[in-house]
């Protein structure tokens, strides 16, 4: 294959993938390392490092468009960036040390669970606490409007959705994904922080975390610029694309075949690395 | 005297910023691709085999030096290094904003995120 061919051929996997991740709200993070060492065999170690960029380029691109809205809470970010970011050092440290087969088999695992949680129905969380007195001196109490006023939340629990922040930043340095779905499970699940709010946050922190392991990967020669090229402006696209289109679009089959799809793709990632082919 | 700056104002420039971040780096990105692929769009691809980058590739004066002499693959590389920038900025932003508003905590929260963003870039070549 020429390196036009593939160039075309990578990034309109990567628009597909960016496009379905918006649509769906999953994100497309999770399936372009998958997409490009299973499909394209490419070694997985370039294959997370334009994955990590592409997540870069997404997150801060919806992120102008959510800072309108008033839900994202930018002290709820800056100080769980402090735990990201921590993760994901460790993450990428781990990742230039272990063996790229350990890579893949984790990375399955991390697939078929995501599909897992996206087909189980959220819990519904209770915001309405007392103030946390942790939360409290923190700053963290926010609001959001409605179109009924404000409303006021007290995030609970912070060591321990600090601690879920690390293992999300970890994550996110070892599969260069940005694993926003961790994230709003430490928000909206461990610290009761509206789901609209953690989702928004979230965005903001994806990004911020990604460029903490990014470092670490250019350092190491994982950034291949031929290969980060396409998967970027692929994804970026795509999730333009997605949100422009959400607000029409009838989703709830989309994440059922998205939700399928990831499940395979883990099967297989998890395959490929436990007979070692990756 | 700074002038006081409301959290909704911090985050209105945040989200310009990452917008023209974003902006900026897929420009840069797209004039290094078009130059890459007229002069080595008919050679073979393959990243089966893992090498890593070669030393100018991994560094910014490296970068730099390959941009200036116009090769494609040094000029998406720097566009890449502006993504990457882009939410560092956004944190070293958030640091002034957070002293503009007068919160002491955050700053140092800010800060240490800094330190770290900076580490990964600078620290582990």
């Amino acid at each position: 294959m020429t390196i036009l061919i593939f160039t075309i051929l990578v990034c309109l996997g990567s628009l597909l993938a960016g496009l379905l991740g918006a649509l769906t709200g999953l994100g497309g993070g999770v399936v372009l390392v998958p997409l490009l060492t299973l499909f394209f065999h490419v070694d997985i170690r370039y294959a997370i490092g334009a994955s990590l960029v592409s997540v870069i380029a997404t997150s801060s691109g919806a992120a102008a468009a959510y800072v309108k809205e008033g839900f994202s809470n930018i002290r709820i970010g800056m100080f769980l960036e402090i735990a990201t970011t921590v993760g994901a050092l460790v993450g990428a440290f781990i990742a230039t040390r272990v063996p790229t087969r350990a890579i893949a088999i984790i990375f399955g695992v991390v697939l078929i669970y995501s599909a897992y949680l996206s087909r189980r129905p959220r819990p519904k969380s209770e915001w309405h606490n007392p103030p946390d007195p942790l939360a409290t001196r923190l700053r963290l109490n926010g609001s959001f409007p409605t179109p009924e006023g404000l409303r006021y939340y007290n995030p609970v629990r912070v060591p321990a959705g600090f601690s879920l922040m690390f293992g999300a930043g970890t994550l996110s340095g070892l599969l260069g994904i940005g694993s926003g779905a961790v994230k709003v499970l430490a928000m909206d699940q461990a610290m009761k922080i509206p789901f609209k709010v953690s989702t928004t946050t979230s965005n903001f922190m994806i990004g911020v975390t990604a460029a903490a392991s990014a470092g670490v990967y250019l350092n190491r020669g994982y950034i291949d610029p031929g290969l980060s090229m396409p998967v970027m402006l692929g994804v970026l696209a795509g999730s333009l694309i997605g949100t422009r289109i959400l607000v029409r679009a009838e989703t709830k089959w989309l994440r059922i075949i998205f939700s399928l799809v990831i499940a395979v793709l883990g099967v297989q990632m998890l395959y490929q690395g436990i007979v070692g082919r990756i | 005297m700074l002038e006081k700056w409301t959290d909704q104002k911090v985050e209105g420039v945040i989200g310009n910023l990452l917008r023209t971040g974003v902006i900026l780096s897929a420009t840069v990105v797209l004039i290094g691709a078009a130059i890459y692929l007229v002069r080595h769009g008919g050679s073979p691809a393959d990243y089966r085999v893992f090498q890593g980058e070669p030393n100018d590739l991994r560094s910014l004066p490296g970068i730099i030096q390959r941009s200036i002499h116009l090769s494609g693959r040094g000029i998406i590389q720097l566009g890449l290094l502006a993504l990457i920038a882009t939410p560092v900025a956004r944190v070293a932003f958030a640091i002034y904003g957070f002293a503009a508003e007068g919160d002491r905590l955050y700053v140092a929260f800010s800060s240490l995120v800094l330190a770290v963003l900076l580490y990964s870039l600078i620290g582990t070549a």
